[in-house]
C-alpha cells in the first residue's frame, strides 16, 4: 500500500533532483506553440482601437472609412462608452477585424474618434495629489518608540510604476466550431478563463474550450480574460471565422500590466544595539485607474513594537494596476530596508550585523540568521565590507548591500487525474498551466516518484479547461496545489493496482509497493513482477483516480506549508563621475520546503535575481505630465537587463532537516522582492550616499552625490 | 511605428514607404523546383503596394508566397509560412526574439522586407535542430536550462548557435558580448552563459 505522505530524505529517487524541464526540446527547436502562434485555417487578424488621450469624452466613433478597406471583415465598437469618459491612454475603444494584419492595423489607424479632451493627472508621487481618506495603522506607541530611541533617522525613497511587459503580449486566437467556442489565449488561469466571459457572449460553460499549452510570460498580469479576449469572441461569432488579438508592444506596454508605484518618508529609531524601536511611515502611490494599497511597513521585521503606517492613494489617468509577482512585497521591502540600512549607518552598526540582531523582530529569526550567515560566506562579506561610503581611491566605488524578504506559498486548490493503462502507460491530466515555472516537469515527477517509475514514463496533459480544475498560477501557489492533486491521484491509483496484483501474487496489498518499475512486497525489493506485467492484469479497464489539493487538509497532514525567508546581498560598482552602477555579484539564500526539482527551482531563484536586477537599475514606466503619453512603451527607452548587465549570480537553497519536512511551499516570487532593496543598498554602502529613488540610473546616482553625503 | 531599417538598393522600398500601402489576401506555396528562386520577382524597381509573388529560400526549401512590400521576414514567416518559431516582441530590431540566420549572419528579422531577402538563404531555429534531433546549442540550452517561459529561447538559440560556429574558443565575457543582441524578461542568462560556454567547447551550433 502507498502512502501519501512525501518520501523520507534517501528514499526519494526522482523528487529533489535535477532533472532537465520536460518540455525543453520543444521550446528550444521552436515546435512549441504558444497562443500567439496559432495560425487558424481562414483566420482574420484583430487590431484595437485604443484611446490616445489620458482623459477624454467620447463623442463618436466614426468607423466608415475603416469598414470600406478591402479586406475588412468587422468593426466592433464599444457602444458602451458613447457619451462616457476615457481614462488613460490605450484604453480598448474599438476593434478591427480584417484578412491580415497589415490591414487590420492599417484600418485600425482610419477608425475616427471623436473626443472631449479633459483635464488629466498622471503624476504619481507627490503625496498632495492623494484624494479619499488615507489609511492608517498604528501599534504599540510611537512617542515612547522614539523617545526610547538612540538614533532616529528620517529619510524618503520610492519605487516607480514598472510594468510586466511580458515577451509574449496579451492576447488569444478565437473560433466558432459547430456552435462551441474555441479560445488559445495567453493566461496563466485556464481552469477560471471561460467564466469570465459571463453575460457577454450566449455560450455555455461546457462549450467553451480553452487551450493554452505554452505561454510567454505573465508575472501576475494574466489572470484575467480581459476586453480583448470578449471582444474576440465576439469579433469570431459575428464573422465565423477565427480570430486572432494580440497586444502589440506598445499596447502591452501601457495597458496590460502595471506594478503599483510605493514612495515613502520614513522615521526609524534604534536602539544603541541595533534593534529597531519604532518605524513611522507614510507611504503614497497610484495603481493608476486601480487601487492602491499601501505595501507593508516595516517589512518582515513585523514584530517592531511602535509603528505607524499611513497610506495615500493617487488616482491616475494611467493603466490599471496587475498583480505583479509578490504584489507590494518589493515596495514594502525597498522602502523598509533603505530606511533601516540608513539607520544602521547613522549608528555607525555594519549592515549584516544589523540585519543579525534586527532577525529577533521576524517571524523566523533562526531562518534568517544562518540564511544571512550563509549569504555572507557565499560572498565574501568580511573580507569586502566598509563603512558607508567606499574611501578607496580613483572614481570606482565598491559596496555591499543586504536584504531580507518573506512570502506565504501555500498550495492551492487543485484536482488532477492519474490514470493507469493496462500497457503499463501512465498519464496524468490537470487543468493547470506551464508559465515556463516547470509545471509539466513536476507533476511527471511526482507521479514518476510515486509509482517508482521512471520520469519518461509519465505523460502530463494540461494547459485545458476541460481537464480538472486547478488554481491560477499566482501567489507561488501552483507547486504546492499540483504537487498534492498529482500525489494523491496517483497514490489512490497505484492502490488500485496494488489490489488488483495482490489476488495474482497471491498475497494483499498491504504487502505490496511500486519501485524501480516493478510491483514487489515490501520485503523484495527487485522481486516481483514487473511494472508492465501488473497493468496487464488490469484487462481492459484503466484505473483513473482524482486526486484533490485541500490546501486546509493538506497543509495539516504536512504536505504543504506556507511562509519562506530568504536572504540577499548584492556587490556592485558605481562610478561617482559618471552614475553608472555595475553589478559585480549577488548572491540569493532561499528556503522553499521540500524542492521538487532542484534545476527548475535554481532556474526560478536565478531569474528573480535578474528581474530584481532590472527593475533595481532600469525599469520604470514614464508619463508625460503635460500630455498625458507614456514616453517608453518599446523596449529600446523601457530597459531590460542584458546577458552582460547582472554580473555573477550565485544561488543557495536551503534543503535538507528542518526545511524538507515543511512539505512543499511556493518559490516563483519570494527572490524576486529583496533585489531592488539589496542593490539600493550596496550603491548607498558604495558611494556613500543613498540614491532615494529606483531605478538607480546614473542621473539619479549623480543627482544623489551632487546632493551631498547626507542621508537622503 | 517607427523603421530602423534603411532603402535597399536591390527592392527600391523601404518600410515606411509602404506603411500607407493597402491590399488584402496572401497566398502560400511550397516550390520543389530550386531554380525558381531566381525567377522574376526579385526584378529591380519600385514593387507595390499590392501583393507580389516572392519566393524565399528557407531552412534549405523554397517557398513561394503573395506579399504586399510593406511585410516584413518575420510576419511573412509567422503569418503565411507559419514558420512561428521566431516571435514577434519588440518588432522593432531591440529584443532578438525573430532573430535568423540570413546567409548564416543573425539578424532581427521585424526589421527586413519579406521581398528583399529572396536569393538569400533563411535559417530560422527550425531549420537548426528538431526536438528528436537538436544541435548542440539546442541541447545544452535544455541540459542547463537555459529557458523558463521560452519565448525568447528560439532567437537566443539561433543567435547562439551562429556565435558558437564562429567562437569556438568563446570565454564567459565574449559568450555575453556576442548574445548582447537578444533580451529575456524571465532572467535565464545564467543558464545561457553555461550553454554557450558548453556549446562553444562543443564547436557545434549551425
Amino acid at each position: 500500500m502507498a502512502n501519501v505522505a512525501w518520501p523520507k530524505e534517501g528514499d526519494r529517487k526522482i523528487i529533489g533532483s535535477r532533472i532537465p524541464r520536460q518540455d525543453g526540446a520543444v521550446k528550444v527547436t521552436g515546435a512549441a506553440k504558444y497562443s500567439y502562434d496559432v495560425n487558424r485555417p481562414d483566420m482574420l487578424w484583430g487590431k484595437l482601437v485604443t484611446s490616445p488621450k489620458a482623459h477624454a469624452e467620447l463623442v463618436a466613433v466614426d468607423t466608415s472609412i475603416a469598414s470600406a478597406l478591402p479586406g475588412v471583415k468587422a468593426v466592433w465598437v464599444d457602444e458602451e462608452l458613447l457619451g462616457e469618459e476615457l481614462r488613460y491612454v490605450g484604453q480598448v475603444v474599438a476593434c478591427v477585424a480584417a484578412e491580415s494584419e497589415e490591414v487590420a492595423i492599417e484600418a485600425a489607424e482610419k477608425v475616427k474618434l471623436q473626443l472631449k479632451v479633459l483635464e488629466h493627472q498622471v503624476v504619481d508621487n507627490d503625496p498632495s495629489l492623494s484624494t479619499g481618506r488615507p489609511s492608517n495603522r498604528e501599534e504599540g506607541n510611537l512617542d515612547e518608540g522614539f523617545a526610547g530611541a538612540d538614533v532616529v533617522v528620517e529619510g524618503q525613497y520610492g519605487i516607480p510604476v514598472i510594468t510586466h511587459c511580458c515577451l509574449e503580449p496579451h492576447g488569444q486566437v478565437t473560433e466558432m466550431k459547430d456552435g462551441e467556442l474555441h479560445v488559445w489565449p495567453s493566461t496563466q488561469n485556464v481552469s477560471r478563463y471561460s467564466n469570465q466571459f459571463g453575460d457577454e457572449i450566449e455560450i455555455p460553460q461546457n462549450k467553451i474550450h480553452v487551450d493554452t499549452q505554452y505561454m510567454g510570460g505573465g508575472f501576475g498580469s494574466k489572470f484575467n480574460i480581459d476586453k480583448w479576449g470578449i471582444i474576440g469572441a465576439k469579433l469570431s461569432i459575428e464573422t465565423g471565422r477565427p480570430v486572432k488579438i494580440m497586444l502589440d508592444r506598445r499596447e502591452e506596454l501601457m495597458i496590460a500590466g502595471n506594478r503599483p508605484s510605493g514612495f515613502a518618508k520614513i522615521k526609524v529609531g534604534l536602539q544603541q544595539d541595533g534593534l529597531i524601536s519604532a518605524v513611522d511611515a507614510e507611504v503614497w502611490g497610484s495603481g493608476g485607474q486601480g487601487a492602491f494599497r499601501a505595501p507593508p511597513i516595516p517589512y518582515v521585521f513585523t514584530k517592531v513594537p511602535n509603528t505607524r503606517l499611513v497610506g495615500k492613494g493617487i488616482r491616475t489617468h494611467r493603466g490599471s494596476v496587475r498583480a505583479w509577482r509578490a504584489p507590494n512585497h518589493p515596495q514594502g521591502c525597498l522602502l523598509t530596508m533603505s530606511a533601516v540600512d540608513d539607520a544602521a549607518a547613522a549608528l555607525g552598526m555594519d549592515s549584516l550585523e544589523f540585519f543579525m540582531r534586527n532577525a529577533a523582530l521576524t517571524d523566523r529569526p533562526e531562518v534568517y540568521r544562518e540564511e544571512l550567515q550563509i549569504a555572507a560566506n557565499i560572498i565574501g562579506y568580511r573580507q569586502k565590507a566598509h563603512a558607508r561610503g567606499d574611501s578607496g581611491p580613483g572614481p570606482v566605488k565598491r559596496g555591499l548591500g543586504v536584504a531580507i524578504h518573506t512570502w506565504g506559498g501555500r498550495g492551492h486548490p487543485s484536482e488532477c487525474d492519474v490514470t493507469i493503462n493496462s500497457d503499463g502507460s501512465v498519464e496524468a491530466k490537470i487543468g493547470s498551466q506551464d508559465l515556463g515555472t516547470g509545471t509539466r516537469t513536476c507533476i511527471a515527477m511526482v507521479v514518476a516518484e510515486t509509482l517508482g517509475l521512471p520520469y519518461e514514463a509519465i505523460t502530463v496533459h494540461l494547459g485545458r479547461n476541460s481537464y480538472p480544475a486547478s488554481g491560477a498560477s499566482g501567489g507561488s501557489t501552483t507547486i504546492g496545489g499540483i504537487s498534492v492533486s498529482a500525489r494523491r491521484a496517483a497514490t489512490d491509483a497505484l492502490n488500485d493496482l496494488l489490489r488488483t496484483v495482490a489476488g495474482r501474487l497471491g498475497t494483499t496489498d498491504e504487502k505490496l509497493e511500486a519501485s524501480g518499475g516493478h510491483v514487489h512486497r515490501i520485503d523484495q525489493a527487485g522481486g516481483g513482477v514487473s511494472w508492465k506485467e501488473a497493468c496487464s492484469m488490469l484487462g481492459p479497464n484503466s484505473i483513473t483516480k482524482r486526486g484533490i489539493n485541500n490546501p486546509g487538509e493538506s497543509q495539516q497532514e504536512g504536505l504543504i506549508s506556507a511562509g519562506v525567508g530568504g536572504v540577499q546581498i548584492a556587490d556592485v560598482s558605481v562610478d561617482v563621475e559618471t552614475g553608472v552602477v555595475t553589478m559585480n555579484e549577488m548572491v540569493a539564500v532561499q528556503d522553499c520546503g521540500l524542492i521538487i526539482n532542484m534545476k527548475l527551482a535554481e532556474s526560478q531563484v536565478y531569474g528573480s535575481l535578474i528581474m530584481g536586477i532590472t527593475y533595481a537599475l532600469y525599469e520604470e514606466s514614464i508619463y508625460d505630465k503635460k500630455t498625458g503619453i507614456m514616453l517608453n512603451p518599446d523596449m529600446e527607452f523601457y530597459r531590460l537587463a542584458g546577458i552582460k548587465d547582472v554580473g555573477q549570480l550565485k544561488v543557495h537553497m536551503m534543503t535538507g532537516k528542518g526545511f524538507d519536512e515543511r512539505g512543499i511551499i511556493g518559490l516563483g516570487e519570494p527572490p524576486v522582492i529583496a533585489p531592488g532593496a539589496a542593490i539600493s543598498n550596496a550603491v548607498a554602502n558604495a558611494c556613500g550616499v543613498r540614491v532615494p529613488n529606483l531605478p538607480l540610473t546614473p542621473e539619479r546616482v549623480i543627482a544623489a552625490l551632487q546632493k551631498g553625503g547626507d542621508i537622503a | 511605428m517607427s523603421t530602423n531599417h534603411n532603402s535597399s538598393d536591390e527592392s527600391g522600398v523601404s518600410r515606411r514607404g509602404f506603411l500607407k500601402g493597402i491590399g488584402v489576401g496572401t497566398a502560400t506555396g511550397v516550390l520543389s523546383d530550386s531554380s525558381l528562386h531566381e525567377a522574376k520577382a526579385a526584378e529591380p524597381g519600385v514593387k507595390g503596394p499590392g501583393e507580389t509573388a516572392i519566393i524565399l529560400r528557407i531552412n534549405g526549401e523554397n517557398k513561394q508566397l503573395n506579399v504586399e512590400p510593406r511585410v516584413t521576414l518575420l510576419d511573412a514567416l509567422r503569418n503565411r509560412l507559419d514558420l512561428t518559431g521566431p516571435k514577434k516582441v519588440c518588432d522593432r530590431g531591440t529584443c532578438g526574439a525573430c532573430t535568423v540566420l540570413l546567409d548564416g549572419d543573425p539578424i532581427y528579422a521585424c526589421s527586413v522586407l519579406a521581398i528583399e531577402v529572396q536569393g538569400r538563404d533563411i535559417t530560422t531555429v527550425e531549420g537548426l535542430g528538431s526536438p528528436d534531433q537538436m544541435n548542440a546549442v539546442q541541447k545544452a540550452f535544455v541540459e542547463r536550462d537555459a529557458q523558463q517561459c521560452g519565448f525568447c529561447t528560439p532567437g537566443f538559440v539561433t543567435a547562439c548557435s551562429a556565435f558558437v560556429r564562429d567562437n569556438p574558443n568563446a570565454s564567459v565575457d565574449d559568450v555575453c558580448n556576442g548574445l548582447g543582441g537578444n533580451l529575456c524578461r524571465c532572467g535565464t542568462y545564467a543558464g545561457m552563459v553555461l550553454a554557450a560556454s558548453d556549446a562553444a567547447k562543443e564547436k557545434g551550433g549551425a
